[in-house]
Parts: C-alpha cells; structure tokens; sequence
C-alpha cells in the first residue's frame, strides 16, 4: 500500500497531488509515526522469515523440554540440551512455551505468517472490489435484459452486506479443510463489499470528466480507460480501506485461531500463539500477554495509519496548510 | 409515504429469497456432511450413514433440498440434525437469552459514546480530544477475547464477583432480589465487552458528524442570534448531526448474532451466537441455515426501519 503511494508519485499527472497529500499526512504526528513503524515492522517479518528458514538457532519448531515455560529474559543455562538448541544470543528474549520453543522465534516467524494472511486478504478483497465496483461505475447503463448492470452488482454487494459476516467466515473455514489458504481467501471474498462501494462511487463522478471523455474520443480501450485513467483517480478511498482492511484481517484471523479455526500448527501466527497461551494465562502469563500486545499495537498501527491517510484525502479537513 | 414502504418491503423479501439460496447452496456445497461428524465411531456403519442421508434427504438434489428446508421452515416443522428439536423453538429460547446482553451492550454503547464523541469534537485538538481518539483507537485494535481474558482475572480477582455463565448454579432457591443481583452481576462483564468495540467506533462518528456540522452557517446565525451556547450545540448542531446515526441503528441489530460468538463463548452464555457456533461443530445445517436467515431478516428489518425513520426524522426527503 505504502509503495503503491510511491509508485503513483511517479506518475506526472498525480504527482502534485500525492506529494500535497504525503506533507499533510506528515503533520499527523501519530499516523506519521505509525507508517514507519509499519515499515520498520515488515523488514522484521521479512527479516524473521529468512532467518527462522536457514539459521538453526532461530528454528521456532526446536523442542527443548527441560526448557519449559522459562519467562522472558532467561539465559540459557540447560545442561540436557545439546549445543545448536542454544537460542539467539544465548537469552530467551521472550520465554519459552509449553514445549520450551523460543517465543522470540516463534514471534519472529508469526509476524511474516500474520502480515501475510493480512495482505493476501486484502488483495483479495482489493481485486474483487475494485472490479466489481469498477463494472457497475463504469458500465452501469449498460442493460442486461430488463435490469442495468448497476442495479445487478449493487444487489449482490446488498445480499452479500445482509450475511453477518464473522458468522459466515466461520462456518466456511469450519465446512472447508483448515489451511491457511481457505482462511486468506474466505476472508478476502467476504470483505470487499466496502471497496466496491467506494470505487463505484467515484467512477460515477470519474465516468464523465473531460479526461475520460477525450480518452474515449480516442477510442481506447475500455480495459485501458479504467485501469489506466480512471482507477488510480479513485485509489484514495481504496488507500485507506486497504489499510484498515489489513488490521481486520489479522484480527479475524486471531478470532478465528481462538476458536480453533484459525492457522493451524506448525505455522505460527499471532493469533495461534496468543490462542495457545491463554491455556497457561496463570501459569505464564507472558505467552498470553506478548502476542496480545503486538496484535494491539500492529493493528493499531494500520488503524492509525489508514485514517491518517483518510484525513489527508479527504478535501473538506485540509484546513490551514 | 404507503407506496414508498410497500416498495420497500418487496425489494427486500426479492434479496431475501436471495440470500436463501446463496447461503444454502453455500453450505451444502461445502465439503463435510453432518453424516462425517465422527467418522471414528466403530457403532456407525456404511448402511447408518445411508439412513441419516434419507432421513435428513441429503440424498436430493440442491434445488429440491432447498424446497424441503423452506417448506419446513415455515411450517415449524424443520428439526435440528443434532438433538431433534424444532429448530424455530431452539433459536427462540437462545434468542431471549441473547436479548438482554444485546439491549444492556446496546445501552451502554448508545450513552457512552455520545457524551464523549460530542465532547471530543467541540474540544478539538484539546487533550480529551487526543485521549479520546488515542482510546478509541486503541478499543478498536484490541482482539476482543484478549480484553474478555484480561478482565475476567481484573474482575475476579479485585471484585471477586462471578463472571461466567448466566447464573450461579445452587441459586434456584433463592429470593428474587438475590436471583436479580445474582443475573446482573453476571450479565456487567460480557455486556461491557461486547460494547468496547462498537461504543470506540460510534464515539469517532460522533465526533467527525460533529465537526461537519459545527462549522455550517446555521450554527453561526443561531450564534448571532444570541441563543445560548447549549441551545446552540443541542438543538441546532446535534439535532442535524444525530440524522446519519438513524442508519447506524438499523446496522446494528445483526450484530445479535454475528457480533456474538466469540464473547458467548467465552463468557459461556447460552446465546445465538453460542448457538451457532455449536451447530456449526455438529455440521448442524438447518440451524445455521435458519440463523443465517434470521439474521438476514434483522438487518433488511434494520434497514427499512432506518429508511422510515429517516424519512420521518428529515423533512427535507421527500416519498
């Protein structure tokens, strides 16, 4: 999402624009703050997948069973276990689990699984949204026997806004076999009603401006006129649900890991850290409280981060610049 | 104003049969048979699967087993897969169990988020504005079972109070005003939680509806005019800021089973949602078909109450 903005700039149409846009999200300290953080936060996903893959002493699947449930900040100090067990600098950073695996590596690999069923279900959600919004707000006259393409599309997003939508994820990631797969995309197909919506919404206002007009004059293509000219003048809105979208996504994934549902073993997620520790709430209370507060700080971070990109989209709060 | 509702009522009960058919064939193309629930079992053999599949017709073709489920459903006649119940009678009784968990969360979100939301926006940019937002934020990001967790062991531990369940087991006999307090005590703590969420989300509505309509000119000429500050804010600001929030009403009412399952869980609370997720367990169909219908009938019923209000709340729309 943060590149997208990058990339855009390089346009020279809506560089002024996302330039102007970028300084008035700079001046919202928190949302300024929480976009490197999230920056800061994928280079330690992606960090924390390369090296829980090729470095023993960052395996987050290593059993040492006389090392159970030491809490954070323990050196290593086993005499049963043999030397390529020794976890990261010698210290359990965050303690170790039930089967005395290395919360830190675990974590470590947790944020790249969460951050990935996050995107991947944005991305889905993305695609079917800007696509379905895009047809209804661009060939929305178009009639299909006795109704418009509009009042077809529109109907399904109001069928598929009527279905309570936890309820609905639920029941097909219980009917479906667990893989994370299903869980990516059951969560993307039930959450771009929103983005199409919005897309649909700024096609109408987008469909006839000059810049259309002319490029239709020119017989382009329609393929081209909507994906080349029209969707990036309708990405703000999308920017900011994209944002807040990935927040939800990891936040039903934890829903769903706590009633077992969720990513299964040996794939660590925050959510299925987090669903696993609340066994041991008493016992260990920082394998409850350590995925606990990263899922709030994170989430909170895109939260942060998607309204901070609201308010600078948003013409009607640019006040005194 | 007659042919604008029946117009309405019709649009809605075309989507419904919609959703019917979408959510059946959802579920029934689903991998996994009520039949396949404990394929373990030594005692189940090949010619009992056999009889349960006659028995439940899942045998039929879709389109036929969608005729029977409706033609069930509303004859009363539908039976859940699971115990043999009446599925109409099963989800009535969760439902007046769910019932006051919603209407107390309900209340608390409705009265909570107002005062601070109106508050944040008059004060912007001052330090309630930022605490306010900051929190809300925060209640927004928390996972939900996270904060259950945390405060049950607050509340045990501090107020050593009983927090799980509906009642206390053993009270049957006692008097009403305990049996009362006994159900209150139960009912504060997945109240409160069930509220964080949607009382952070409303609070921020508040607030921006606020900050739109603070700046309009007819706040300025009640200003000239020389009404008093809280005749100004109350009855010319808030009023025309409280029109969207109609909508927000009717968009909550789903949230008596979807917004549910997680906290009935926890709280082991003998709700809807708990419902569902227990027939979603048991591949109990024609309760999570059922529900699924409810719950598709509460929101269109949401909507069209919030475009009735609207319409009654807003001169300016005309039928």
């Amino acid at each position: 999402m943060n590149e997208q903005i990058i990339n855009a700039d390089t346009l020279p149409p809506s560089k002024g624009l996302f330039q102007e846009r970028w300084s008035i999200l700079k001046r919202n300290s928190m949302a300024y703050a929480s976009y490197w953080f999230l920056i800061a936060l994928f280079a330690f996903a992606i960090m924390g997948k390369v090296l829980t893959q090729n470095i023993v002493i960052f395996d987050p699947k290593t059993v040492r069973l006389s090392e159970k449930f030491l809490p954070p900040l323990t050196p290593y100090a086993s005499k049963v276990s043999v030397k390529e067990d020794v976890p990261f600098m010698g210290v359990y950073l965050l303690g170790t689990d039930e089967l005395g695996r290395d919360v830190f590596a675990r974590m470590m690999e947790g944020s790249f699984v969460s951050l990935t069923v996050g995107f991947v279900a944005v991305a889905i959600s993305l695609t079917v949204g800007v696509f379905f919004g895009g047809l209804a707000g661009f060939y929305g006259r178009v009639k299909l026997g006795f109704i418009t393409v509009d009042t077809l599309i529109m109907g399904f997003v109001d069928i598929m806004l009527c279905f309570p939508s936890f309820f609905l994820i639920l029941t097909v990631v219980a009917l479906l076999p667990p893989s994370i797969y299903n869980i990516m995309i059951v969560i993307g197909l039930t959450s771009w009603m929103g983005i199409a919506r919005f897309v649909r919404a700024e096609f109408l206002s987008l469909r006839d401006q000059d810049f259309v007009v002319a490029a239709k004059s020119q017989a382009i293509p329609a393929w081209r006129i909507i994906f080349i000219h029209m969707v990036p003048n309708a990405i703000a809105p999308v920017l900011v649900s994209a944002s807040i979208g990935v927040a939800t996504a990891i936040l039903t994934e934890s829903s769903l890991s706590f009633l077992g549902f969720g990513v299964q073993p040996p794939d660590a997620t925050w959510g299925n850290i987090l669903a696993d520790g609340k066994t041991f709430l008493f016992d260990a209370p920082w394998l409850t409280f350590i995925p606990g507060l990263t899922i709030l700080v994170v989430v909170l971070a895109f939260n942060l981060c998607g309204e901070g990109l609201r308010e600078a989209f948003n013409p009607k709060l640019r006040t005194k610049l | 104003m007659i042919n604008f509702i029946i117009r309405n009522i019709w649009q809605r009960f075309i989507l419904l049969i919609f959703i019917s058919i979408i959510s059946h064939s959802v579920i029934h193309l689903a991998p996994g048979e009520p039949a396949l629930v404990d394929p373990s079992n030594p005692r189940m053999k090949a010619e009992d699967i056999q009889r349960i599949r006659a028995a439940y017709h899942l045998d039929e073709p879709l389109h036929i087993q969608y005729f029977f489920w409706v033609r069930d459903l509303f004859t009363g006649e539908l039976k859940s897969f699971k115990d043999n119940q009446p599925v109409l009678k099963k989800i009535w009784n969760r439902f007046i169990n769910s019932l006051p968990l919603f209407m107390v969360s309900m209340m608390i979100i409705w009265f909570l988020a107002f005062p601070v939301g109106i508050k944040a926006a008059l004060n912007r940019d001052s330090i309630f504005d930022r605490i306010s937002t900051f929190l809300s934020y925060a209640l927004i990001s928390i996972p939900g079972f996270f904060l259950a967790y945390l405060l049950i062991i607050f509340m045990v531990k501090t107020f050593d109070v009983p927090v799980i369940g509906m009642r206390t087991f053993g009270l049957e006999e006692a008097p009403v005003l305990f049996k009362f307090l006994d159900r209150v005590w139960h009912l504060t703590l997945p109240a409160i939680v069930s509220a964080v969420g949607g009382m952070a989300v409303l609070s921020r509505y508040v607030r921006s509806q606020m900050l739109e309509v603070i700046h309009q000119d007819y706040m300025r000429t009640a200003r000239a005019k020389g009404l008093s500050e809280d005749q100004v804010i109350y009855r010319h600001g808030l009023r025309n800021a409280l029109l969207p929030f109609i909508t927000m009403f009717g968009l909550t009412i789903p949230g008596l089973i979807g917004g549910s399952v997680i906290f009935e869980t926890i709280f082991a609370w003998p709700g809807m949602g708990r419902l569902g997720f227990e027939a979603i367990l048991a591949r109990d169909f024609p309760v999570i078909l059922t529900l699924t219908f409810f719950s598709a009938i509460l929101v269109l019923l949401g909507t069209l109450i919030s475009d009735i209000l609207y319409g009654v709340a807003d001169p300016r729309i005309k039928f």
